[in-house]
């Protein structure tokens, strides 16, 4: 016994005897850490202002939600599952790593309330732990080594590839995995060689095999072994520590606060300066993001954060059809640029502009805002602010495609990108044949009605998109709702010119449509558009309630209200097109299925791509006025992935889906086997009068039946 | 350098739908929205190009009423540092020969290196460019669709001729430019920007104000008069292919040959 315990404390004597050098590591990479998150802070300071200081329970929930619970992570399997396990593996070594660093420096710490029992257990804890992030580690190597996943892929156009620091940055957690189950180990080993009784009931972890290992070698190369472990765990600890800011693993710092601080409402975009009221705005000197530090403090720790793991870009439609944008890099640019001016030594230097450096114009136009980066980002990275931010940059110097000129010229000058009369835009609802079935009244002092139906220019105007038009009043008027339309009075909704960086003109449009509403006196909106939907629901201010169509017709079908007659049963086999302003902006994606599966006879299947990871059409509003340098129209990408469903009708619930999809069909040369339709379209062509007959049974059965 | 640019408000052919009063002595004017002339408005960003290059200033002139003002502030908005409104009841009816004799009286109250003007005016027919570098004795260059600043008082400029080739000529300063659209991309312009610019003065000149007799300018000077407007009267119409997509292309090609545009 005594024997035992002076070899082990021969085996300890080291802990003792390096007590001063493993202080001054600690002290050191304390001190680097602490020097280099300062100077990174720096430009969060030069920055603009963001009040994402409010609402400390949604954001709790978030971090809970999106960092704690991973929530993201499993929308990509491998990486997904990799990536849950081995932050969960952090999670419960945190504590262990701790005591390790504190037992260099006083070898007797045991983490309070981690005596007895309770540390026993969270020992073989850890010991797993420990297991699952060192083999994760192995896999995600051979994974960026063998199997390489394209979106990990750096196009040359961006710069060299991350491959090297990545595997880098793996392995060197692999060894600090492996460090800490040496020093562990080693610890047992020599307790056992000593005779101690080792309760070691982590079977098959990686510090059971180690110390299987050796317990057969003596007592002093174990002892090496132990101290051997300890300094490599120490150093790696805070080798990695000190490095983890200069690359894609910063965010394992930075992801906590990056998600706490994470945006709270969709639909809805940054104001042009926080804390500056519109009225103010006038006397701001320049508008958006024009140099680095334009930028707020939160979309800077955005560029930190990124983890580069390429889920934005690899959902990007922009991106997907080889415009020049992809969302990844706009953020790896801008932390390049930041690593760059903002140096760990010297002065930093700034004011330099972005666009014509790291950005290009048509980078910055590219952009659709159709969410899905955002959607798939388990950081929480924001995008689509940004680009806005920029477009409001480049509005502001005058930077402007000619090709979005002329329509913001027209909707300055008449309310609507196409510069068509303001007294022709009830004409949708005017002609005779249209009239003898629904009459639409327009609102003024003399009409009132309950309900606005909110048209929007493209569905005012278009030729094609009136039907829209005309469909949604007639199902409005067969559910007997008392509505009307502004008809001249009604501006284009704004909804794009505000997405396109136009905020001035944006204000001027709201605060019409905001006067013709309210003086119309109704109580609530519909609208057949998403993106009026989007405006007015959370660009504009008090508003009465605001719904889509889709939500309409679904709550009558459920009502009982509303039956729809059975298809045509003719091989059709219909998909629904989710437009982001709708689903991912509004979450309203079971709405419209609700509505399609409720028609007798309706064959529907789901496109791969659906719900939230919809993919857009190709823009609505001034996207269709701009023209992108792209390799194929993002329009017959979708109308391709409907096909492949094995659908032949795509139906959806957005003008601006319509024109594109429509458009796509043609270019894609599927025309005659496949068509578009819109929902309310649909829904007004099956809508069965339920004139009751005498008997109760609705008339439209009987004559299904006699039918059949 | 110093350069005018002298600029017109005309109805936006783009934004409205002509239609001819009911005793067709002048379009209906009633719901139709103005705008700069496009070609002024390349004329401008040319302008204000050169002077980013070669230093100086830029004025942009208009004649007409108030209503005029807003096509100045908007060419402010995009940077010219000087608007000025040329405005008198005497001017009303002027021809292009009475708008150029205005122009002429402002001009040689200046001290302006060069003068443009757009190639023309949607509602007019290309005449005061060259009357009023006549006037003014000025050399005189139309269609202009680059300007490079030479050595010495002299620019190098060019204008398309058949075929896409490009005709380089150099002119003496000063001089009057007639300026294509295409030159440059004009910069965009917003509500801010035209809302930043509203206070600054503009100053507004009368025929007194401009030593000019008023019997040489206005309606009754005016040697060009306009008798008529009507509308086309309406064709036969086309031929309507109705066939399918593979039947119509080949309609097409009979119909293109048989009218000798195939060879």
């Amino acid at each position: 016994m005594l024997e035992g315990s002076q070899s082990h404390a021969q085996l300890t004597a080291w802990l003792e005897q390096g007590r001063v050098l493993f202080l001054l590591i600690h002290l050191l990479g304390v001190a680097g850490f602490a020097y280099i998150v300062a100077r990174r802070l720096i430009p969060l300071f030069r920055a603009e202002r963001d009040l994402r200081f409010d609402q400390p329970l949604a954001r709790l929930h978030k971090a809970l939600k999106f960092w704690l619970g991973q929530w993201k992570h499993p929308r990509y399997p491998t990486a997904g599952t990799l990536h849950i396990l081995f932050f969960a593996g952090f999670i419960l070594l945190a504590m262990r790593a701790f005591t390790v660093l504190i037992v260099g420096v006083s070898p007797a710490f045991v983490m309070p309330g981690l005596s007895g029992e309770a540390g026993r257990v969270y020992e073989v804890i850890t010991d797993y732990a420990a297991t699952v992030v060192f083999f994760c580690m192995v896999i995600a190597i051979v994974r960026r080594l063998v199997f390489k996943p394209a979106r990990y892929e750096v196009p040359a156009k961006f710069g060299k590839a991350h491959k090297a620091d990545a595997v880098f940055l793996l392995a060197l957690i692999a060894i600090l995995m492996v460090a800490d189950s040496l020093f562990e180990a080693a610890k047992a080993a020599g307790q056992a060689q000593a005779g101690q009784p080792v309760a070691f009931a982590a079977v098959l972890s990686l510090p059971w095999l180690l110390t299987i290992a050796l317990t057969s070698t003596s007592l002093p190369t174990i002892g090496g072994f132990y101290f051997a472990g300890y300094l490599l765990h120490e150093v790696t600890f805070y080798f990695l520590l000190c490095y983890r800011p200069f690359g894609i693993q910063f965010h394992v710092e930075t992801s906590l606060f990056n998600v706490y601080f994470g945006r709270l409402n969709k639909g809805t975009l940054k104001p042009v300066k926080w804390g500056v009221r519109d009225e103010q705005l006038d006397q701001v000197k320049s508008f958006g993001v024009k140099t680095f530090e334009d930028f707020t403090w939160k979309h800077m720790l955005d560029f930190y954060s990124c983890a580069d793991c390429g889920r934005c870009s690899d959902n990007c439609p922009a991106n997907a059809v080889g415009r020049p944008l992809s969302p990844r890099f706009l953020t790896i640019k801008a932390r390049d640029y930041a690593f760059q001016h903002y140096p760990m030594f010297g002065k930093p230097g700034n004011g330099q502009a972005l666009i014509g450096s790291i950005y290009s114009e048509d980078e910055i136009w590219s952009c659709t805002t159709c969410g899905a980066c955002e959607e798939e980002c388990p950081l929480l990275v924001e995008y689509i602010d940004k680009i806005v931010d920029l477009r409001r940059g480049m509005v502001d110097d005058g930077n402007v495609p000619q090709s979005l000129q002329k329509p913001l010229k027209a909707l300055e000058s008449r309310g609507n990108p196409y510069g068509k009369m303001e007294k022709k835009k009830a004409d949708w609802a005017n002609g005779k044949e249209f009239q003898q079935v629904c009459r639409v009244k327009t609102l003024d002092h003399k009409n009132g009605a309950d309900t606005l139906y909110f048209v929007d220019s493209i569905t005012a105007y278009d030729d094609r998109m009136q039907s829209i038009g005309r469909a949604t009043a007639k199902i409005l008027d067969h559910l007997g709702e008392n509505f009307g339309i502004l008809g001249a009075a009604e501006k284009d909704s704004g909804h794009e010119v505000r997405r396109f960086g136009e905020e001035t003109l944006f204000m001027a449009l709201r605060d019409h449509n905001t006067e013709a509403i309210q003086a119309s006196g109704v109580t609530r909106i519909v609208t057949a558009d998403p993106h009026a939907y989007n405006a007015l629901k959370h660009d504009y201010r008090d508003m009465p309630p605001v719904e889509h169509i889709s939500q309409v017709l679904a709550r009558e079908v459920k009502s009982g209200k509303l039956k729809f007659n059975p298809v045509e049963n003719d091989g059709k086999v219909y998909t629904y097109h989710d437009p982001c302003y709708l689903g991912r902006h509004n979450q309203i994606y079971d709405d419209p299925r609700a509505v399609l599966d409720s028609i007798p006879g309706l064959k529907r299947v789901e496109m791969k791509r659906s719900r939230d990871r919809s993919f857009c059409c190709g823009g609505g509003g001034l996207m269709l006025f701009y023209e992108p340098k792209e390799e194929q129209r993002i329009g017959v990408k979708r109308v391709q992935m409907a096909a492949d469903a094995g659908a032949n009708v795509i139906v959806t619930a957005c003008p601006f889906c319509m024109v594109n999809i429509e458009d796509a069909i043609k270019v894609a040369g599927l025309e005659g086997k496949m068509t578009a339709i819109d929902l309310a379209e649909l829904a007004d062509q099956q809508i069965a009068l339920l004139a009751l007959k005498a008997d109760g049974v609705p008339e439209i059965q009987q004559e299904c039946v006699t039918r059949r | 350098m110093e350069i005018l640019v002298c600029i017109r408000r005309v109805p936006d052919t783009s934004e409205n739908e002509i239609t001819l009063n009911a005793d067709r002595t002048d379009i209906e004017r009633e719901e139709l929205v103005y705008s700069i002339n496009e070609p002024d408005n390349y004329a401008v960003e040319e302008a204000l190009q050169i002077v980013a290059r070669c230093g100086g200033n830029v004025t942009v002139v208009t004649v007409g009423g108030e209503d005029d003002e807003e096509v100045l502030r908007r060419e402010m908005a995009m940077g010219a540092n000087h608007g000025v409104l040329l405005s008198d009841d005497v001017f009303g009816g002027s021809d292009g020969r009475g708008l150029a004799t205005i122009l002429k009286t402002f001009v040689r109250k200046g001290n302006y290196d060069l003068i443009l003007t757009g190639v023309q005016a949607e509602d007019g027919g290309a005449q005061v460019g060259g009357m009023l570098a006549a006037m003014l004795d000025y050399p005189f260059a139309s269609l202009v669709n680059s300007i490079e600043v030479g050595q010495g008082k002299k620019l190098k400029i060019s204008r398309e001729i058949e075929g896409g080739n490009k005709e380089i000529s150099e002119i003496d300063l000063p001089c009057v430019l007639s300026i294509q659209t295409g030159i440059n991309e004009p910069r965009y312009v917003g509500m801010r920007g035209i809302r930043a610019v509203a206070s600054v003065p503009v100053p507004i000149y009368g025929a007194a104000d401009l030593a000019l007799d008023p019997g040489s300018v206005g309606a009754t000077a005016a040697r060009v008069k306009r008798v008529d407007y009507f509308l086309p009267t309406l064709g036969g119409g086309a031929e309507m292919l109705t066939g399918s997509r593979e039947e119509n292309a080949e309609r097409v090609l009979e119909l293109v040959a048989a009218k000798g545009g195939l060879k």
